[in-house]
């Protein structure tokens, strides 16, 4: 706990420095005003800009100075790193003490820190994106190095199974030890996402239409809450109940009709995963339908036509963008969701169309790599990130069309609330 | 205003016909609590111009909604009176108001083109309405309602664009075009040039004159002069009412009472 | 040349029942949406109530000297397969913390095994007929019955059913969600203030905004990796820790706050601005003392939202080993924790029965505590909304 002591006297003294940075940058500050020199800020702007000078510089280098210790594995003591930035923290009090002087714009100052302190968050989403992008692509590389790219693609056999081996090489011909095509992943992965879409689209969509077209204004305020707390249960609960409840349905049901559906069939999870999803496209189609200008829906009901028509051959077509955008979001979602089809759909890869039979998806293997018991050099393990990889781009891809789609629908209408 | 008994024409003018086509009596609107419109009688000629003015919330616009019934869309709106179109109240719970408005079509005062191609814009009402059905008959009609709309020469080679890509003028053509494709008896129109610039206005207002010569329409404006130019009968509303109703050269030479004489004149409005 | 009103009305009748058929087709889709809301809780609501009850029997506990070696000594032959396991093996603890009971002889109701429990709730269990018959008659004695359940609000996992709580994956939810906050908050409150009051309208600031929008829809398990490949594996974070779950969690929440946040700095009205602008104030001042304070309550319901969506979290998790076994209660952010939705995951695969309702009794804590978050919201929405 060597390190815990040295970074509480580090916290100690670096607070002590602030605080007196704080009340003699005041301090000096009241005595030039009071001997009556015009200041061009006031005392506390000045105390606060002593305080900036002082810890500012001694974190930033204490915080570059672990980073690099972290990058070179280099060992270099934490002592002498603490303390060089006592040092500069003590460097920065004289001179921040220096700089409390009558045309000295200690607000602006200040205000140019926080600015830059602002856009240091602003660039935390854009670096957990890259974080994102380079902890996912290393680790593909080095899976791609051990396993082709072209076999992972075109590959129909995923079995992991002996990856181990051939990783301590001993496995010999790794070909029969160990293959990884992904074929079958995403296979079940499409197709539990199409059963998902099959149940979300139309319901959510027919949903909105209701809310926006017919529904008294009473409904739609209770309505649109009411399921958007369908979106709002974990994605845990649906596992659960997809795997305890809808899923022996489905086989019973599959029973009568004289059918053999498995208890880890892909149709449990796909229709609670459209369940799921409905709110996401009921919210937005509801909100799109609602931005099409009424001027359209008076402009077709004054041709005489029903309101059916209106809405189907004019207020639908306006609102398509939008629609468009909301669905394809949604599948974003469904194919990367991973709760559900971890506890509901099956382990094992299985290339087939029928939704009765077991199946696997990306996701469900991504987790299966990752919570073994492989060390985390072995061919499965990082197989997860080739998995993620492929996950990341096609959901990115989605998001990205997705949000140029809502563009072109709010350019057109001018809405600016979407 | 001088009220003749039932039956008789309110107005007269020598120069046009005088088969009645839509009659008002004692039409009273409601939004929510405040009375919009009161005791409205009005005669509308078929195959003329009505032109429809006043100050701007005077009801005018209100008035022209209740001929298709387009204030059924306002949840909190009451109307009571009788509208007499082919000799039954169109506020009646038996008519079909979406069948009366193929009958009383209109035009709005922003340019609303459907987001289809021009062509559809025209042909889709006609073709649900089963009015045509063979690709040549939509074509002919389209082509038909385009030139009685004065845009086809400059359309025709473009018919696949979309709506929303023509200027604002062509755009009202085209919403004119779209609703006389339907052939109806009466077009509504709701201060139709008042996005326009002057030369677009000036277009439809010739449009409008060549118009009355197969349709019946209705027009409000708070233009004085277009209604002094194209229209044959004008309406003055004031607060909810009719103040007076006469044929155009009447009212705006020799105005019957104060209140029209003063808006006309530009004392208020 | 035109057709008449009734022709037309006549030629409508078709048209008409299509548009009303549309409307309760519409109509029916909501309905279901609706009726499978009301089917889910009722489900989750009769499967997790159980698990609020737990069955007691009364028994007479030896606290003998070979009850201390031998737990299951402790109570008479008949019924030692009716009381939980769990509860003899903390018997000779009992004994060594309290000598003064050694040697007595005391009727206690004390925990039954889970078998008995699901036989009295009628669930399926592998009780014997042998062993059922002496449990009704114990029920008939009175000496049998189901009780409230604090344990499973007090305690932490156990590999036996009639044990299992909530508590630990409870606390560990809590330091999670604080070290969440703690991050996610404050990084996202200046990121929606730098884009909406200071960006200039560039590409950089468009990338930015396109990159958030991406990120709030990106599939969670990706953060997971990230959690994984960089905060473990790189920075050395402890794995399975709630500090890790944490920084894991606030990277996801992030998007969320700062789209609420922009939405509520947005509908501020620019007039406020100007005004403070008007008598002097720097942008960061009109900010701070004039724009924050009426941007508040949009910014905390946000983030109120974020919290629970982050709440109900379990795939990050899961990969970055927060699903660890954690029979004790205790532990701060830098010990192995499990969070609830990861607690209603493991559980959710234990092959017995009795956990079935355990995980459902998770599940329903875990919606009350997330319907609890999103009322406080809504109600801190209509509690302060401005109208402007």
């Amino acid at each position: 706990m060597q390190t815990h002591y040295l970074l509480t006297l580090f916290g100690g003294a670096l607070s002590i420095m602030a605080l007196s940075a704080f009340f003699l940058g005041r301090a000096k500050a009241a005595r030039e005003r009071s001997a009556g020199r015009a200041m061009s800020a006031q005392p506390d702007q000045y105390a606060w800009f002593a305080v900036i000078a002082t810890v500012g510089p001694a974190l930033t280098v204490a915080a570059m100075g672990a980073f690099l210790m972290l990058l070179l594995q280099a060992r270099l003591a934490t002592g002498y790193l603490l303390t060089g930035s006592l040092a500069i923290a003590a460097f920065g009090l004289w001179s921040g003490m220096r700089q409390v002087r009558p045309n000295f714009h200690a607000r602006r100052a200040i205000e140019r820190v926080i600015r830059w302190a602002l856009v240091a968050s602003a660039s935390i989403s854009i670096l957990t994106t890259f974080g994102i992008l380079i902890s996912i692509v290393f680790e593909a590389l080095r899976f791609f190095q051990l396993h082709g790219l072209w076999d992972f693609l075109t590959g129909t056999v995923w079995a992991p199974g002996n990856s181990f081996l051939s990783a301590a090489g001993r496995g010999g011909d790794s070909q029969s030890a160990a293959q990884f095509g992904s074929i079958p992943l995403f296979a079940g992965t499409f197709l539990i996402t199409a059963i998902a879409m099959l149940v979300a689209i139309p319901v959510g969509l027919l949903s909105a239409i209701y809310m926006a077209e017919f529904a008294p204004r009473s409904v739609r305020t209770i309505a649109k809450p009411t399921l958007e707390i369908l979106a709002g249960i974990p994605t845990v609960v649906y596992g659960f109940f997809a795997a305890i409840t809808v899923a022996p349905l489905i086989v019973d049901i599959a029973d009568h009709l004289g059918l053999d559906a498995s208890f880890n069939n892909a149709l449990a999870p796909g229709v609670v995963m459209g369940i799921m999803i409905i709110p996401f496209i009921s919210s937005l189609s509801d909100d799109v339908i609602n931005a099409v200008p009424d001027s359209m829906r008076q402009g077709s009901l004054a041709l005489g036509l029903t309101q059916g028509e209106t809405i189907r051959d004019v207020v639908l077509p306006a609102a398509m963008p939008g629609i468009i955008s909301a669905s394809l979001l949604a599948v974003s979602r469904a194919l990367g969701e991973t709760m559900i089809v971890v506890m509901a759909a099956g382990m094992r890869p299985n290339l087939t169309a029928n939704p009765l039979e077991e199946m696997t998806t990306v996701t469900v293997r991504i987790v299966a790599a990752l919570t073994g018991d492989q060390e985390f050099e072995s061919a499965e393990t990082l197989s997860a990130f080739a998995l993620g990889l492929v996950l990341f781009v096609v959901t990115l891809a989605l998001n990205l069309a997705s949000v140029l789609m809502i563009r072109r629908f709010r350019e057109k209408y001018r809405v600016n609330h979407l | 205003m001088n009220r003749s008994s039932p039956g008789e024409p309110l107005t007269h003018n020598d120069n046009a016909h005088h088969e009645l086509i839509i009659r008002v009596r004692d039409l009273d609107l409601w939004y929510g609590e405040s009375q919009a419109l009161h005791g409205i009688d009005l005669d509308l000629y078929r195959n003329n111009v009505t032109a429809l003015i006043g100050p701007s919330g005077c009801g005018k616009s209100t008035f022209l909604r209740c001929l298709n019934r387009m204030n059924d869309l306002i949840p909190s709106v009451r109307v009571k009176g009788s509208v007499e179109m082919e000799g039954r109240d169109v506020n009646d719970a038996r008519t079909d108001e979406v069948a009366l408005r193929r009958l009383v079509g209109m035009v709005f005062q922003k340019p609303n083109p459907f987001p289809k191609s021009i062509y559809d814009n025209v042909a889709y009402a006609p073709r649900m309405h089963d009015l045509v059905s063979r690709k040549p008959d939509v074509d002919d009609l389209v082509e038909q309602a385009l030139r009685d709309a004065g845009l086809w020469d400059e359309v025709k080679d473009k018919l696949k664009q979309p709506g929303t890509s023509l200027s604002g003028g062509q755009q009202q053509r085209l919403c004119i075009a779209r609703a006389i494709a339907v052939r109806p008896e009466v077009i509504l129109m709701d201060e139709p040039t008042s996005a326009l610039d002057p030369i677009s206005t000036a277009t439809i207002e010739d449009l409008m004159d060549r118009l009355k010569l197969q349709f019946t329409i209705v027009t409000v404006t708070h233009n004085m002069q277009q209604a002094a130019r194209v229209a044959d009968y004008t309406a003055f509303f004031h607060l909810g009412e009719v103040v007076e109703y006469n044929d155009t050269k009447t009212m705006f030479s020799n105005p019957a009472t104060k209140r029209a004489e003063d808006y006309i004149t530009g004392r208020y409005g | 040349m035109s057709q008449s009103l009734d022709e037309i009305t006549l030629q409508l009748k078709r048209r008409h029942r299509q548009s009303r058929l549309m409307k309760w087709l519409s109509m029916g889709a909501l309905g279901l949406a609706g009726l499978f809301l009301v089917f889910f809780f009722t489900d989750m609501l009769m499967k997790g109530l159980p698990a609020f009850q737990q069955a007691q029997i009364q028994v007479k506990a030896h606290y003998s000297e070979q009850a201390s070696k031998m737990p299951p000594a402790a109570v008479d032959e008949d019924i030692r397969d009716l009381v939980s396991r769990g509860w003899l093996r903390l018997i000779p603890r009992q004994i060594q913390d309290q000598p003064k009971l050694l040697g007595t002889t005391r009727t206690e109701w004390v925990l039954a095994d889970g078998q008995v429990d699901q036989y009295l709730k009628d669930h399926p269990n592998r009780l014997s007929e042998d062993a059922r018959a002496r449990v009704d008659e114990m029920v008939a004695q009175g000496r049998a019955e189901l009780r409230f359940n604090l344990r499973f609000f007090t305690s932490g996992d156990s590999k036996m059913p009639e044990l299992a709580g909530i508590m630990a994956a409870a606390l560990g939810t809590v330091w999670t969600m604080l070290v969440t906050l703690v991050i996610a908050f404050p990084i996202g409150v200046m990121t929606a203030i730098y884009l909406e009051e200071f960006a200039p309208d560039n590409r950089l600031t468009q990338l930015i905004e396109i990159n958030i929008n991406n990120l709030a829809a990106i599939p969670s398990i990706l953060f997971g990796l990230l959690g994984l490949a960089i905060f473990i594996n790189f920075f050395g974070v402890p794995r399975s820790t709630p500090l890790v779950g944490g920084m894991t969690l606030a990277l996801m929440t992030l998007p969320v706050i700062i789209i609420a946040t922009r939405t509520a700095l947005r509908s501020v009205p620019d007039s406020i601005r100007h005004a403070a602008f008007g008598v002097g104030c720097s942008r960061w001042q009109v900010v701070r003392d004039h724009v924050l304070p009426l941007a508040m309550p949009g910014i905390m319901t946000g983030s109120i939202i974020g919290l629970a969506q982050a709440m109900g979290e379990t795939a990050p998790l899961i990969i970055v080993g927060m699903v660890a076994f954690i029979p004790d209660v205790g532990g701060t952010i830098t010990d192995a924790a499990t969070v609830l939705p990861a607690q209603v995951f493991t559980w959710s695969g234990e092959p017995d029965r009795a956990f079935v309702e355990k995980t459902a009794g998770g599940i329903v804590v875990l919606l009350a505590v997330l319907i609890a978050l999103n009322a406080t919201a809504v109600l801190l929405r209509r509690k302060f909304e401005r109208r402007w």
